[in-house]
């Protein structure tokens, strides 16, 4: 039995206001979440406590109590406002896994700025769009990434200060800022921002099918969710070693990277390095890890290396293990028991929903396969596609859908009401995945509900990648879409017709693998390329994705009434 | 292990994996996956590159992290493929 204790019991007993009760939120006027998640512990009197034990790839270590949490996020949050930064500023993150990164996610929110973290991964273009957007003001960086916005600086007028991280004696440009948490006086005390709890924290983009990749917009009082979620989805208890191997670029690693885990005074342990199965074993039998929070793909490499490679680590400090980002097949959760001697429960959430939303829980009995239940408080069903009514006949498949009102749904896009708004339909939040429902109440995950391609874990949008296939020298149009891989569930496919001139051949192929790769993201780059002399459109030139994905998959193509060549 | 093969994966790996003045550098030891250098969905560049260069085709199950993990690691997986 875990923390939750009988799931039925809490689904139909539970308020959002006993997370809030827990956590004393709004405490003497606070709803800072970044209080919540430092000041607050150390008021407690675990201001010694390991916060964080950070881990390089060469092995080097750097340890941070909550005492020091508070100090550097203070430190970090007089810094910004000295710059004469302002509540509600955007303040992009865009380094590796280093401790200035989770510091500084506390230290925006401090001054009352707004974080957008972005994944380190990233190219230049990516960056771009993202930036733009959001009209952000100031950026964390290191000298590893900082070229890449160097190239995009001119056309981000709204970019003021590129703050460079452990910079050293390099040369840095105009309106670039060396950092380094040594070199500036320490803040013991810092006058927190006096957060509405519905003001703006959290900014994470997040792509879609049609247009740029969107902000998901989340607020201050998010924390709520997060809070009893790490607790009872997670499992975490104060004595725990957590480690949750998501980047906080991506929401996974702030939602259970940052505000869960800390919030409920827990110690992390954080990786900045590669996969490695080796390394990871490694690294959970020397600091003692119980409760590892990691990705089905990740899983599946690590099967890939089999249950020899893990008998010659004494894993036995693990108590409990969860998964994120993408369905965890029932062989995933099968050999878990075989090598780890226990499983590894599914969880289901996604950016919009800053929380996760079902999942399975300590205690209930684990279906290999199946997401779980609906977390307390979160109202979920299956809806009918047409009539947008929940589907009660167990087995039968339509939408995902949530009842509007969780603490931790995101509260817009930025700058783009109208795609919010589209997103709820008959007073549900309609998620985008299609899935069934058992006669248990277990849910069973189907598929996405549009084109929108996950790979491993990540959503990437096909706009995205086509736009950026077009301004390669040879492509004259492209189709980007899932195809399926047994290890990252799905990978990107990309169809290109060619200029004239162009023939194809590898080296065309490796040429425009190798330019998304860069101007988008590793994820975004096509794993394989398909030449072909044009694309399925409609009449009107729409090009029909839907086609060229159902043949990746094996399916039925379905209507093709509107081809151009039917 | 011919100095020309090492040479041209190397060059290969700073040239596309690199930025132009990276501190980093890259040796026929440097950890290549495992540090981050190359990531588990570039891998599939890198191991395009290989088939494109010495005209091979490397099966989905010898291409792992563990055997992309160094230029040592690269040359030894081709040598199963007489590449020298």
């Amino acid at each position: 039995m875990g923390n939750i204790g009988n799931y039925d019991e809490k689904y139909s007993s539970f308020r959002w206001k006993m997370s809030e009760q827990e956590l004393s939120y709004g405490k003497d006027g606070m709803f800072n979440l970044a209080y919540y998640c430092s000041d607050l512990i150390c008021e407690r009197g675990h201001g010694d406590k390991l916060a964080f034990l950070w881990q390089g790839f060469k092995g080097e270590k750097k340890e941070y109590t909550y005492h020091d949490l508070s100090v550097a996020s203070n430190t970090i949050a007089q810094y910004l406002a000295g710059h004469g930064m302002k509540p509600q500023d955007r303040v992009c993150l865009f380094m590796d896994k280093i401790p200035e990164l989770y510091i500084s996610f506390l230290g925006v929110l401090k001054m009352g700025g707004i974080v957008q973290p972005l994944f380190s991964a990233f190219g230049e273009d990516a960056l771009f769009t993202r930036l733009e957007d959001a009209q952000t003001r100031a950026i964390f960086t290191t000298m590893k990434h900082v070229r890449k916005i160097r190239r995009i600086r001119d056309k981000l007028p709204d970019l003021q200060f590129v703050f460079v991280v452990n910079a050293g004696d390099k040369k840095l440009e105009k309106g670039e800022y060396a950092f380094s948490l040594a070199g500036i006086p320490r803040v013991d005390t810092f006058d927190i921002y006096k957060a509405d709890p519905e003001a703006p924290s959290v900014l994470h983009y997040t792509s879609g099918t049609t247009g740029k990749p969107k902000g998901a917009q989340h607020v201050h009082s998010s924390i709520i969710a997060q809070h009893v979620t790490a607790r009872w989805a997670l499992d975490i208890t104060p004595d725990d070693i957590y480690w949750c191997t998501a980047d906080p670029g991506w929401v996974t690693g702030t939602s259970y990277g940052i505000i869960g885990p800390w919030s409920n005074g827990v110690t992390q342990v954080i990786l900045d390095a590669g996969f490695s199965s080796e390394k990871w074993y490694q690294f959970i039998q020397q600091h003692k890890v119980t409760v590892w929070y990691t990705a089905p793909t990740a899983i599946r490499l690590l099967m890939k290396d089999g249950t020899s490679m893990v008998e010659k680590f004494d894993l036995s400090s693990l108590r409990h293990l969860i998964s994120v980002g993408e369905p965890l097949n029932a062989e995933a959760v099968i050999w878990s028991e075989k090598a780890f001697g226990k499983p590894f429960y599914d969880s289901y959430w996604q950016t919009e929903t800053g929380a996760i939303v079902i999942t399975n829980f300590p205690g209930m009995k684990v279906k290999p396969g199946s997401m779980g239940k609906p977390f307390p408080g979160i109202t979920a069903t299956v809806i009918d596609e047409k009539t947008l009514e929940p589907i009660t006949t167990p087995g039968r498949v339509g939408l995902i859908a949530l009842k509007p009102g969780w603490p931790s749904m995101f509260r817009t896009y930025w700058n783009n009401k109208e795609m919010y708004d589209s997103k709820f339909k008959n007073n549900w939040y309609i998620c985008g995945d299609r899935a069934s429902i058992d006669q248990d109440g277990y849910f069973w995950f189907v598929g996405r509900d549009d084109d929108v391609i996950n790979t491993g874990g990540h959503l990437v949008g096909p706009f995205e990648i086509e736009s950026a296939l077009l301004e390669h020298e040879a492509v004259a149009e492209s189709a980007a879409v899932g195809k399926p891989d047994p290890v990252n569930m799905e990978v990107v496919k990309a169809f290109v017709a060619l200029k004239s001139g162009f023939q194809p051949s590898a080296d065309v192929e490796l040429s425009i693998m190798n330019f998304i790769r860069k101007k988008l993201s590793p994820l975004a780059m096509p794993q394989e390329i398909e030449f072909v002399d044009s694309l399925p459109k409609t009449r009107s030139g729409k090009i029909m994705r839907r086609l060229l994905r159902a043949k990746e998959w094996g399916e039925e193509i379905g209507d093709t009434s509107t081809l151009e060549n039917d | 292990m011919s100095e020309d093969l090492k040479k041209t994966i190397i060059d290969y790996v700073k040239k596309e994996y690199l930025e132009e003045d990276s501190e980093e550098d890259v040796d026929e030891n440097t950890p290549l996956i495992s540090s981050g250098i190359v990531d588990s969905f570039s891998m599939v560049s890198l191991k395009t590159f290989l088939e494109k260069k010495f005209d091979i085709k490397i099966p989905d199950e010898k291409a792992t992290t563990e055997a992309f993990d160094s230029v040592n690691n690269i040359i030894a997986l081709l040598t199963e493929f007489k590449v020298t």
